[in-house]
């Protein structure tokens, strides 16, 4: 066991995971995280916007065509969004994007949609370690490498 | 900017030709509602060399190429050949144009270009359908599947059109042959300039139909139809397989006695030419006589049909805007004046774009507009089961009430 261990250690798959947080709740979310001092993996970069509905599709798509491994959309909680309905907007969309990600092969599990309040930074660090886990075992983008264009 | 490219884009298209007589500008629908635009002045830009830099005018990506212009001009400038290798060059030095869905489609044509992930491209068979794994007869199916994923909260059901085009095919005892590997034609890659992506879907597509073995290629949808015919064939030379829109096919099985018509309820339609397969096919004459066949459909004429037929408002999902709102009000209010029950449309996109203008608020009362709107070849296989029905038309109201939010 301990030969297998050092090479693994060294070759062991990184996921890079971008987050989308929305300003009022999520974001709030993660900096409590922050402050509370929880840990959560590093593999997950944050990118903050006003809010859920600001996610487009594009976006989404657009991260894993630049070889992200997984994307993850964190909002308020149904009811709860600062602009009345950008989250149910976002529901919709990303429902809609996960069918069009199953049918070109990326697969919709690589995309996922988290409610997450500004008082639950435990939640935040626990999904941000359950969601870096779920991707490392799915293993790398398959469009990673590969060559795409526009800009 | 490569200023040899633009030189030869110039002698290739003809723009030396121009007199300067300005028929396009009195055509295009793009100019109609915004004057500032004009296929004559993109081509006196570019004639004035030094000067102007096209690639970074605005205007090469505002022109729906839908060749209107190109039918005026009598000295046969090809204003839209131009504009698509002007994006081009744009395009190279890394100029976008502003698509509508943000861009979606054509991020999802780019990554279909430089993988080859297993697809889930046939989800839409259903157990009636009789499909082989080869045969003579190819059904490119295209984008239908994945656009259908796109607009989904809509209820388009554009892939019925696929399930039309194989339940007629199975009438007249043809399998058709679909591919689970296809991928998307990259029409709207290459009218957006992306020429590097694009030959990466033609090559493969390319491949895909020779490998089948089949003689003949049947097109559902007028754009991959004119990539084929046209552009895959211009940089590969002629294929050997024939390549027919579903149209001229169901003329020439109607004229051949394949096809027999049960009796329907008697329906009025009226025929939207898109702009690929009118104007750039030239296919006019056969979806009118597949039309007029049958017995129970009546055809009126839109007041603007044929190559003068107006646009649909966008094309290659690029430059939506507030021009493509005036030209699809337009096209609609037009429909309902022919006061048919239905507009047929052989163009999945161009039921997209119109079925959007008459969603939420419209600039013009709901009454003036509410005309359906039929795909060609589900309507065609509707009154062959005998099944024709008017579909419900676009109730904005009722709608609205559905779609708000709890």
């Amino acid at each position: 066991m301990t030969e297998a261990m050092a090479p693994a250690i060294e070759e062991e798959f990184q996921p890079s995971i971008l987050v989308f947080c929305c300003n009022w709740c999520s974001y709030a979310g993660a900096d409590l995280a922050g402050v509370s001092r929880l840990q959560y993996p590093v593999n997950v970069k944050v990118l903050r916007v006003m809010c859920s509905g600001r996610v487009d599709p594009y976006f989404i798509l657009r991260a894993l065509e630049l070889g992200a491994d997984g994307v993850l959309i964190t909002g308020c909680e149904i009811g709860d969004c600062h602009y009345i309905s950008g989250n149910v907007k976002a529901k919709e969309r990303i429902e809609r994007l996960s069918k069009l990600l199953d049918q070109i092969g990326i697969g919709s599990d690589r995309i996922r949609l988290e409610w997450i309040a500004a008082s639950e930074g435990t939640k935040f660090a626990q999904v941000m370690e359950e969601f870096t886990d779920h991707i490392t075992n799915l293993g790398p983008n398959p469009l990673k490498g590969s060559e795409t264009g526009g800009g | 900017m490569d200023k040899e490219n633009v030189k030869r884009l110039i002698s290739d298209m003809g723009a030396h030709d121009c007199v300067e007589c300005g028929k396009c500008t009195t055509v295009c629908p793009v100019t109609r509602f915004n004057p500032e635009f004009a296929p004559r002045l993109v081509v006196v830009k570019a004639l004035a060399g030094e000067e102007m830099d096209l690639s970074k005018d605005s205007d090469i990506w505002i022109c729906n190429t839908c060749e209107i212009c190109n039918n005026m001009c009598p000295y046969e400038v090809d204003y839209s050949g131009f504009i698509r290798g002007m994006r081009g060059e744009a395009s190279r030095e890394g100029h976008e144009p502003d698509c509508s869905q943000g861009g979606l489609l054509h991020a999802m044509m780019r990554i279909m270009a430089n993988s080859d992930l297993p697809q889930k491209r046939l989800d839409w068979i259903t157990d009636e359908l009789k499909l082989a794994d080869k045969g003579d007869v190819f059904l490119f199916v295209g984008c239908l599947p994945q656009l259908d994923a796109i607009f989904e909260g809509r209820n388009l059901d554009l892939v019925e059109t696929a399930r039309s085009a194989v339940r007629i095919m199975n009438r007249m005892g043809i399998e058709p042959v679909v591919s689970p590997i296809e991928k998307c034609c990259g029409h709207d890659l290459n009218w957006a300039g992306d020429e590097k992506n694009f030959i990466k879907l033609m090559n493969h597509n390319v491949q895909v139909i020779k490998d089948s073995g089949a003689k003949t290629v049947v097109f559902p949808c007028p754009e991959c139809m004119r990539t084929f015919d046209l552009d895959y064939q211009d940089f590969l030379g002629d294929f050997d397989f024939e390549m027919t829109h579903i149209s001229e096919f169901l003329a020439r099985a109607i004229e051949e006695g394949k096809l027999e018509f049960p009796e329907n309820i008697s329906i009025s339609t009226t025929f939207h030419d898109s702009c690929r397969l009118g104007r750039h096919l030239g296919l006019y004459d056969e979806p009118r006589k597949v039309l007029t066949e049958i017995p129970s459909v009546e055809l009126v004429e839109l007041e603007k049909n044929r190559d003068a037929a107006t646009c649909c408002g966008v094309s290659g999902f690029m430059s939506c805007n507030s021009t493509s709102k005036v030209m699809q009000m337009e096209k609609m209010q037009d429909a309902k004046r022919t006061e048919a029950d239905v507009l047929v449309t052989p163009c999945a996109k161009c039921r997209i774009h119109l079925d959007c203008s008459t969603r939420d608020e419209t600039p013009v009362d709901n009454d003036l507009i509410n005309i359906p709107i039929m795909d060609f070849t589900v309507l065609v296989d509707m009154a062959l089961r005998g099944k024709l029905q008017i579909p419900d038309a676009q109730d904005k109201e009722a709608r609205m009430e559905d779609e708000k939010p709890e």
